[in-house]
């Protein structure tokens, strides 16, 4: 997505956490013996975040479940990639499948959680990740619309507020729909949201975030919980 | 003697006329059948209707075959390749159509065409514009889209091995769209690594069985895009 890119030349300036802390904090929630899609971009680094101790099988659209980190320089084989087309490695007892049976995984509900990325997300829980509804742009959607409504647990990382400074989280997305009330939690560099029949609720927020700065910077009611936690993030960068 | 084995990627590819409807197997690089649509390319075939999840990498394979001029209609996912520009390029002069489909309803609609299976209903795209203008029906309190099948005159797949009958085995990620294509399609032509004797390949692993394969073609060593792409190949 353009805007992430354009993003990532300024990571310096930006605030909260860098983006190996958002996959970091994303990387708590994922529990032991979990089935997990992560998308392209940061929610890959989730996995190498993941607690140890916690077995994760890893599933990728194109046909292969239980890959492994990716392969050393010179390692890579040919015909071997995950759905973002970069080389991969199998862990122990991976399988390969055809894609119809690699969607009936995603859309039958087996996908335990999905980690995508996103260009807004509605307070109703709405996200619109694929197209800007620019004139000019060739439209393309991938697999993200299979994802999000057949993934149990559909969870967002993405900056609170793109390059140019508008919110992402909203209380209606504003460009096309991805799915319709699909996901459960966002984690942006700023704070955690959890997507509640009543909206946004803060979670937790980074470590020198205030509340009310979250209030300007997201575009739709932010009801804060009672237990409302920092994030304490190991030093990554 | 049933016999499906084919001499030159040109014969495999002889009869696919003007107008054909074309399944391509192929993720990335993965499983793409590069002699295959080379062969097609030579043959002259046009005004052809594609269906792959993407749009070709560089200036080989598929992404050649669109350069040419030769594919009025693309169905896919993921209009988008590595060092590909012919698609962006044709589509933003109208001089190619664009059925955008997402991943998974695109795959399940070939499986659908390879089973009987005219349309189904998914929860996949409710709510989005994709969903624009298609039937929609409740089931159990959840909105589902009505999808049609996918079937074509021809499939290109690319397999590790296959026999006479078209029994085929894959490499890897490359499984990917082969095995649905080949039961979606009239006429599936598979280019294999290796041809082996009937029997050879283990009946408890074989992937797709011949019932769905009516063309099998050895290239001993298929070229990769990835290679391809690095020497900056073009195709013709």
């Amino acid at each position: 997505m353009s805007d992430n890119t354009a993003a990532m030349s300024t990571t310096k300036e930006r605030r909260g956490l860098t983006r190996p802390q958002m996959a970091w904090r994303a990387a708590q929630d994922i529990f032991d013996g979990a089935y997990v899609n992560l998308g392209i971009g940061i929610p890959e680094m989730v996995a190498r975040f993941v607690p140890e101790g916690r077995e994760v099988i890893y599933h990728t659209e194109n046909g292969v479940l239980g890959f492994g980190p990716p392969p050393e320089p010179g390692e890579e084989v040919p015909e071997l990639i995950n759905a973002g087309k970069k080389p991969i490695t199998l862990n122990p007892g991976a399988s390969f499948f055809h894609h119809a049976d690699s969607f009936a995984m995603i859309r039958g509900g087996h996908i335990d959680i999905c980690i995508l990325g996103a260009l807004q997300v509605g307070d109703n829980g709405d996200l619109a990740n694929w197209s800007t509804g620019a004139k000019d742009a060739v439209p393309a959607v991938g697999g993200a619309m299979d994802l999000v409504a057949g993934v149990r647990r559909v969870y967002v990382i993405a900056d609170h507020v793109t390059s140019r400074g508008e919110p992402k989280f909203l209380h209606r997305c504003t460009y096309p729909l991805t799915g319709a009330g699909v996901i459960q939690r966002i984690y942006s560099n700023l704070a955690v949201l959890d997507i509640t029949p009543e909206g946004f609720l803060l979670r937790e927020t980074a470590p020198g975030v205030t509340v009310e700065e979250l209030r300007e910077l997201t575009d739709a009611p932010l009801a804060v919980a009672e237990d409302l936690k920092t994030i304490e993030a190991p030093s990554l960068s | 003697m049933i016999d499906k084995r084919v001499a030159s990627a040109a014969e495999a590819v002889a009869d696919i006329g003007d107008g054909a409807t074309v399944m391509i197997g192929g993720f990335g690089e993965a499983g793409s059948p590069i002699e295959l649509i080379h062969a097609l390319i030579d043959q002259g075939a046009t005004d052809l209707t594609v269906i792959n999840n993407n749009t070709g990498n560089g200036q080989v394979g598929l992404a050649a075959l669109i350069a040419a001029g030769r594919v009025r209609r693309m169905i896919c996912s993921f209009p988008r390749g590595t060092s590909e520009t012919a698609f962006p390029d044709l589509y933003r002069r109208s001089r190619i159509e664009l059925e955008l489909v997402p991943q998974g309803t695109l795959a399940e609609r070939i499986r659908a065409g390879g089973a009987g299976i005219p349309a189904f209903f998914t929860a996949t795209s409710a709510g989005t514009p994709l969903a624009a203008g298609k039937e929609h029906r409740v089931f159990d309190e959840r909105e589902y889209v009505m999808e049609r099948c996918l079937t074509a005159d021809f499939a290109l797949v690319k397999a590790e091995r296959g026999d006479r009958l078209g029994n085929l085995v894959y490499n890897k990620a490359a499984r990917n769209f082969g095995p649905i294509m080949c039961m979606a399609a009239a006429t599936a032509i598979v280019q294999v690594s290796e041809t082996v004797e009937a029997g050879a390949l283990d009946p408890e692993h074989i992937v797709t069985p011949g019932i769905f394969v009516k063309r099998v073609l050895q290239v001993e060593t298929p070229q990769l895009e990835s290679a391809l792409i690095a020497q900056g190949a073009t195709y013709p």
